[in-house]
């Protein structure tokens, strides 16, 4: 695999910002609860980290070392705060529904994470990608946990009714706990777990071993 | 490849000329897009407006459905329209902000903790026929997180709620931010805000309203898991529909009528 294709694809399923690094989660548990918003805030993240990744990589050489975060941080700003503009001016609605979480992406590890471990090291085209795949990885978790939340907790997609709740004359009892936050943590937890059963190379060896219970021991011997 | 980057020149330079192109950037955009931001959020209030007095249909354009509103600026303490106030570059924000165009409330008054109320308002009235049906006033007030802005709209006896929405809110999502619930913003139409002797008796309340109570026409279901934001509803409206809030208004405006039905 050339080393752009690596950058591109080894962040959705191999280095999943969401899945193995745990990084990233206080949006994909806040802004969840249904598909439309989620969908503008993944392409807004995915701009962010790629376009972001692109300009510390351009600038790498000449950024000093003892302030690099901070400039990593302006950059990143002035990004967010540009799609926040953008989407305040062009999609009002979603720009009003997923409030502050939009200027949250500041602080997303995933950004922060992407500019000082690849960027700082790598040329800007490799970075761009890089960043690209990241948010690639970000959307796919964030989009599957909206499609389940969406489907099982209003029972519509995109706002469209697929099983028609029992409220509005159909069948299907809604699931209220899923259009709340901490359902989220839940289902990603459930795919974390589907996802190091399918790689796993994934799991992380345990920090500890319980050590024997030592009346059992002196029973053994 | 060692360069001198971590020299003070080198990083102060590098500080400076980030800062001046990122801040030229946002500025840049921030001044282009201001006009497209400002008609939505007009948009937007607009949209709410005809809302909450169930003036939107599907079919028209929020523009073509709002001429049919005319807006009016009133004088709160005295309770009569003032023609003295721009229409148009009126905002209740810079008009409670400033000391000579707002009062200042005592804790005892403050009920809805907004702190400063503006002297002036801007009502909006919906005609048929030539004939008020739909009157709908501003509203503000703490919640649980920040303070709610919302338009309540009255029937033309000042007494009967046609709707209350909400257009900006910080509470909590799934709870508190219910009250842009479809569900329970129908639970208000037809509510009564005051008894017969004119008291405000309109509230939110815990749980279910009992329906065959006597006090069921002034109240309306609590949202689950948001008490507070209903206390903070009930006393936004308490204070808006009382003397130091529409209340001299309505008086006026009843007076007004009975006095052109004779």
């Amino acid at each position: 695999m050339s080393k752009a294709k690596e950058a591109l694809l080894n962040p959705i399923f191999n280095e999943n910002p969401i899945a193995l690094q745990v990084l990233g989660i206080c949006s994909a548990l806040a802004i969840t609860g249904s598909l439309y918003p989620t969908l503008i805030m993944c392409v807004a993240l995915t701009v962010v980290v790629s376009f972001s990744s692109l300009l510390v990589s351009l600038i790498r050489n000449h950024i000093p070392n003892n302030i690099r975060i901070i400039v990593q941080m302006t950059i990143i700003a002035t990004l967010v705060m540009l799609v926040d503009e953008l989407l305040q001016a062009f999609d009002y609605e979603t720009s009003r529904t997923l409030t502050v979480f939009v200027g949250l992406i500041i602080t997303n590890c995933i950004v922060m994470g992407r500019a000082e471990a690849f960027a700082m090291q790598n040329g800007p085209w490799l970075s761009f990608v890089d960043g690209f795949g990241n948010g690639l990885g970000y959307s796919i978790i964030l989009i599957l946990l909206a499609f389940i939340k969406e489907l099982l907790g209003a029972g519509t997609l995109f706002g469209i009714e697929i099983l028609p709740l029992v409220q509005n004359g159909g069948w299907y009892v809604g699931n209220n706990f899923l259009l709340l936050a901490p359902s989220s943590f839940f289902l990603i937890g459930l795919m974390i777990w589907a996802l190091r059963a399918w790689k796993t190379e994934q799991v992380e060896v345990p920090q500890y071993k319980i050590a024997k219970n030592s009346l059992e021991s002196e029973k053994g011997a | 490849m060692i360069r001198n980057n971590d020299s003070i020149s080198k990083t102060l330079l590098v500080a400076v000329s980030l800062c001046f192109f990122c801040s030229a950037v946002i500025s840049f955009t921030a001044v282009s897009l201001k006009d497209i931001q400002e008609a939505n959020v007009r948009l937007d209030q607009q949209k709410k407006i005809l809302a909450s007095a169930n003036l939107l249909d599907e079919n028209k354009t929020v523009e073509e459905l709002f001429t049919s509103i005319e807006s009016k600026i009133i004088n709160l303490n005295t309770g009569k329209y003032d023609s003295s106030v721009d229409l148009a570059s009126f905002s209740e924000r810079d008009f409670a902000r400033d000391f000579d165009t707002s009062i200042t409330l005592s804790s005892e008054q403050d009920i809805a903790t907004i702190k400063r109320r503006e002297n002036y308002q801007k009502v909006y009235l919906h005609y048929v026929n030539n004939e008020i049906s739909a009157i709908i006033l501003p509203v503000r007030g703490y919640g649980l997180w920040g303070t709610l802005y919302g338009f309540l709209a009255l029937e033309s006896d000042l007494k009967t709620i046609i709707g209350l929405e909400f257009y900006q809110h910080k509470e909590t999502p799934g709870l508190g931010a219910e009250v842009d619930n479809p569900r329970w913003k129908a639970l208000w139409e037809g509510k009564k805000i005051s008894s017969e002797t004119g008291e405000i008796l309109i509230s939110v309340i815990k749980g279910s309203v009992d329906k065959t109570s006597k006090t069921a026409q002034y109240q309306v279901d609590g949202l689950s898991g948001a008490t507070i934001t209903g206390n903070g509803v009930t006393n936004l409206l308490s204070f808006w529909l009382g003397d130091l809030g529409y209340g001299p208004y309505i008086k006026e405006t009843l007076n007004e009528k009975e006095v052109a039905d004779v």
